[in-house]
């Protein structure tokens, strides 16, 4: 059965409606708990397991020895107790899909989330993030 | 009068990824048409021979960004029936809600591309605002719009919460109200009518010789779909119909698209008033042992199969993904055929083709060698006048 202007009322009603567009940039853009976008590296927690290079889809995540370590502490009958390895993450955001996949294996929760996702550079280089 | 050659792609407004189509024309007819595919060749099945289990899921998702949760279940399913592994009750429920979410999704997002082929933008621009209540629901439920990344080997990474199904109800109750709306228009509307009835037909003999899928098949009455006749997930326990339509043209891909995102809403309400309890994974080891499967899957455009076959290691012998527009491609020409060039485009957008984004056509007269460049804009305005040359009226 044939009804014309099927949309006509619809089209009526909207016309004092406010956009439903959202004005990004200008306003920021909402995003839900659980958003998935820059990996943040916490280098007190990371132990080195390298868990996160092994799953890394896109090879994006690096864990490197750091340059600077700790040094070994010297216990009361004077032998040397050495302290934990410190990691650095290097990560390629130009690689990096976004999976969150090295969140989920981190046995320490050394990586996480964040929800900052504007991160387009013009330098391909500003994208290598070294966190220590 | 002399007939004429046209490529239709691989650079084309209709075709939302790069695939050409060489359509023969006898005047404004289409008298023959062939599909060259290639186009968009990535190499994704040798890619992911390379990578273990659990990279893989990532870039299988990426095989379509649309139906990206159907491709990695597809697979998923696949691997965990090799390492033969028992999912929790309450992944299988989160996995069928994400699944139909995409549906509604895909279906939403079908319709507005469709009336933005037929020009008809109004309904283009409602459709896809109302899209935005989905993709916020799957965004809510699983951290992005898109990809979704909710499927892991024995199950899925994130838990729902109270607040979330009762974010998810709210919405899907909106959507439910604007579907039946657009249900009335799809099947009422004289202009969408006009320009879908009695396009693009494929009758149910040679949609079944010609191995149509999904909503392309079942509106030609063909009654096949893979949650019934082979279900995976939980999908046996809940209370749904198959839709099927019998006028085997444009129109009825149209119908039973909206329909069937009507019954997906009902699926999802039935998932949501029993989640079932329970750790949300189990742990698989990281090699899977030796062994082959196929896992069928009903994607929003049709039957997905994936083939993985296992040599015991912690990377896949081989992987095979067969989406189910290659499957519809082979009808396509069928459906060409005997049509105008103006309906050219809303008959390949109407099997929903997941390809890529195009800019011009070149009419080419091979006896006078006279060459014409229509680029989208033109083409688009192109099947409109010709439209209202017949008495279809836009406004």
């Amino acid at each position: 059965m044939k009804k014309p202007l099927r949309l006509f009322p619809e089209a009526m009603k909207n016309l004092t409606k406010k956009a439903a567009t959202s004005k990004y940039p200008f306003e920021k853009a909402k995003t839900y708990p659980g958003f998935r976008a820059r990996i943040v590296f916490e280098s007190e927690k990371c132990i080195g397991c390298k868990m996160c290079m092994r799953v890394c889809p896109a090879g994006a995540i690096e864990i490197v020895l750091s340059a600077e370590q700790p040094a070994p502490q010297t216990a009361a009958d004077g032998s040397q107790i050495p302290q934990k390895k410190k990691f650095d993450c290097i990560m390629n955001l130009d690689r990096c899909i976004y999976c969150a996949q090295c969140v989920d294996i981190c046995p320490k929760k050394a990586l996480a989330s964040s929800p900052d996702f504007e991160l387009a550079q013009f330098d391909r280089k500003k994208l290598k993030l070294h966190y220590t | 009068m002399s007939k004429m050659q046209i490529p239709l792609g691989p650079q084309h407004p209709a075709l939302k990824e790069p695939e050409n189509f060489m359509l023969v024309l006898d005047g404004e007819q289409i008298v023959d048409a062939t599909v060259n595919l290639g186009y968009n060749h990535r190499g994704i099945e040798k890619a992911a021979e390379n990578r273990n289990y659990i990279q893989d899921i990532y870039l299988i998702e990426r095989v379509c960004g649309i139906c990206s949760h159907s491709h990695v279940s597809c697979y998923i399913g696949a691997v965990e029936e090799i390492a033969k592994v028992e999912v929790p009750a309450i992944a299988k429920a989160l996995r069928t809600i994400v699944a139909e979410l995409e549906r509604i999704h895909s279906h939403l997002l079908w319709l507005g591309v469709a009336a933005f082929e037929l020009g008809y933008d109004t309904l283009f621009m409602y459709t896809w605002r109302d899209r935005e209540q989905v993709l916020d629901c799957l965004e809510l439920l699983s951290g992005n719009r898109v990809h979704y990344g909710m499927n892991t080997i024995g199950g899925v990474r994130r838990d729902i919460t109270k607040e979330q199904v009762d974010e998810i109800s709210k919405k899907i109750k909106y959507l439910k109200e604007r579907t039946s709306y657009y249900v009335n228009v799809v099947t009422e509307e004289p202009t969408f009518l006009a320009r879908t009835q009695n396009v693009g037909k494929l009758p149910k003999d040679v949609a079944l010789e010609l191995n149509a899928v999904g909503p392309t098949a079942r509106a030609s009455g063909v009654d096949i779909d893979v949650r019934r006749d082979e279900p995976y997930f939980i999908y046996d326990q809940l209370d749904w119909k198959v839709i099927t339509y019998h006028t085997c043209d444009v129109f009825g891909r149209a119908v039973v698209r909206v329909l069937e995102t009507i019954e997906s809403y009902k699926m999802i309400e039935q998932i949501l008033k029993a989640i079932p309890e329970g750790p949300i994974s189990v742990k698989v080891p990281w090699k899977i042992p030796a062994g082959e499967a196929v896992f069928r899957y009903e994607a929003p455009r049709g039957e997905d199969i994936h083939y993985v076959k296992s040599n015991g290691t912690e990377y896949p012998e081989r992987v095979k993904v067969r989406a189910p527009t290659l499957s519809n491609f082979q009808s396509l020409p069928y459906c060409l055929k005997q049509g105008y060039l103006a309906d050219a485009v809303i008959t390949i957008a109407a099997i929903d083709p997941c390809m890529s984004c195009t800019d011009r056509a070149v009419v080419y007269d091979i006896n006078k060698g006279e060459r014409k460049t229509f680029d989208q804009e033109e083409l688009r305005k192109y099947s409109i006048e010709f439209y209202k040359k017949k008495g279809i009226s836009f406004k």
